[in-house]
């Protein structure tokens, strides 16, 4: 798993959202134990695309339940 | 009133152009200082506005709430939940204080998220559907205030948001009293918010022809009642307060400001901005306030006025005040200090009217030099005036031709 892509991530949670990007790791679920809602999930998908240059289809980030499965995702498409 | 139930203020909350808090902004208001200043945003010059001055708040909002709480509300939500705070920890209220299905929010607004909806535009414009705000619906319309709050305070008796315009704040109380005279609430947070000093709001007013242009002189650009008035200054704040069935206060021991002994409301169905000159419909809002509340006419010390500082409003809120009460009120204009909250003016200034009769002195309205002989009422100018007050009125009107009167008296 790259580091760099969950360190980037990690910043755009907390960003979006103020979760301290040190509790943003590859396991935690961004709903049940990250408290973030769907309308969130929408921003720091935009903002990953861009930060990434990944493109991310909403019948993806569906499936983008865990950091690690976002983190997965950005690194085999980008 | 025949079924026993009295409604009564425990809790106050604000953040205005005079101060970041209630008490803050009483002092300033009694210390005749202004609200008003400069506008340094870009578009005053980009559009060449004929109007360069608002009054703006003391304290931004972004600097009380966390960050990312901040950037989730529209600038008119975060005055509102601010105001909302205060008021809420001021009626010494916390989560056990009241069954949550006898609490209810009631928080107008008179525009609602304009600068959401001008920013989120902007950005559909320069940089796609992409760049878009997911939350930009929530932000933007004009029961958010009243939907944040009632959600952080989990009230649900209701959560309402009257829109109409710059007696918004007023109809919220208004709201809020016929929900505890009616038995459907014990406890109910309500006022109003607002906070769309920006470019469209600005131009759309001075096109109508509403607003000071002393550019040159900010601080006397709003002086209601004065013969050298030329239009109101746009504000932008909020103000809260908690309503209590008076049984359900004393039971737990609150705090008791003062009593909103009655409300009255009315439309003009006379002209869509103009008020009838001949204040027929506020004076009908006015007196259905005493009748509600069971004041006798002659027991009226005080009004606190809408009085805007627009040529035609203020005089016609003074013929109206004379029919309904008579020529004896004391009365007091505190937009010439606070500016035009809009639709938190009459929350605002429902706060002022209760703290007058609690500490027995009536603001003096601010730049009132040459009073409009037109007036001819005693209007308190120069500096504030001690005087007992049994009960005391606060006026709210609205484009559209909305009154609404608050009747309050002594706790």
């Amino acid at each position: 798993m790259s580091d760099n892509v969950l360190s980037g991530l990690a910043e755009i949670v907390e960003e979006v959202a103020g979760v301290a990007a040190d509790d943003v790791t590859a396991e935690k679920s961004f709903v049940d134990d990250l408290d973030i809602d769907s309308l969130s999930m929408v921003e720091i998908a935009v903002q990953a695309e861009d930060k990434f240059g990944v493109k991310i289809p909403d019948d993806e980030l569906a499936n983008l339940k865990t950091v690690g499965d976002a983190v997965n995702y950005i690194t085999s498409n980008k | 009133m025949s079924s026993g139930i009295e409604v009564v203020i425990t809790g106050l909350g604000a953040t205005t152009p005079l101060g970041g808090d209630v008490t803050s902004t009483w002092d300033a208001l009694l210390a005749g200082k202004s609200g008003v200043s400069p506008m340094t945003h870009d578009w005053v010059e980009k559009y060449d506005l004929p109007v360069k001055i608002a009054s703006q708040l003391v304290v931004d909002p972004t600097e009380v709430l966390p960050r990312v709480e901040a950037r989730r509300l529209d600038r008119s939500e975060q005055v509102a939940v601010v105001a909302s705070r205060q008021a809420w920890q001021d009626a010494g209220h916390d989560d056990d204080t009241v069954d949550r299905q006898r609490l209810a929010v009631i928080i107008g607004t008179g525009i609602g998220g304009a600068i959401t909806l001008l920013t989120q535009d902007d950005l559909l414009e320069q940089q796609g559907l992409r760049k878009v705000s997911p939350l930009t619906v929530p932000m933007l319309m004009p029961n958010g205030p009243a939907a944040h709050v009632g959600l952080e305070l989990k009230a649900q008796a209701g959560v309402h948001a009257p829109v109409s315009a710059c007696a918004s704040g007023a109809e919220a109380i208004a709201w809020g009293y016929r929900m505890i005279m009616s038995g459907e609430a014990d406890v109910v947070v309500a006022g109003g918010a607002e906070a769309c000093i920006t470019a469209i709001p600005v131009a759309g007013f001075s096109q109508a022809r509403t607003m000071s242009t002393r550019n040159d002189e900010p601080e006397k650009a709003s002086r209601p009642f004065d013969t050298a008035r030329d239009g109101f200054v746009l504000g932008e704040g909020a103000g809260i307060m908690v309503l209590e069935r008076r049984e359900f206060a004393e039971a737990r021991g609150a705090k008791i400001y003062g009593r909103l002994a009655g409300i009255g409301t009315s439309a003009d169905g006379y002209h869509i901005t103009a008020p009838d000159p001949e204040g027929v419909g506020q004076s009908r809002a006015i007196a259905a306030s005493l009748r509600s509340g069971g004041i006798d006419p002659s027991d009226v010390g005080h009004v606190n006025c809408h009085a805007t500082s627009t040529p035609v409003g203020d005089v016609a809120e003074t013929v109206a005040i004379r029919k309904a009460i008579g020529d004896h009120p004391v009365l007091t204009a505190p937009k010439g200090a606070l500016g035009h909250l809009l639709g938190a003016a009459g929350a605002v200034e429902a706060i002022v009217t209760v703290l007058s009769i609690r500490d027995g002195i009536v603001p003096q309205t601010l730049n009132l030099e040459n009073l409009d002989p037109a007036v001819s009422l005693d209007v308190v100018a120069g500096e504030p005036r001690k005087i007992k007050l049994d009960a005391a009125v606060n006026d709210s009107f609205g484009f559209g031709g909305h009154n609404v009167a608050l009747a309050f008296t002594p706790a």
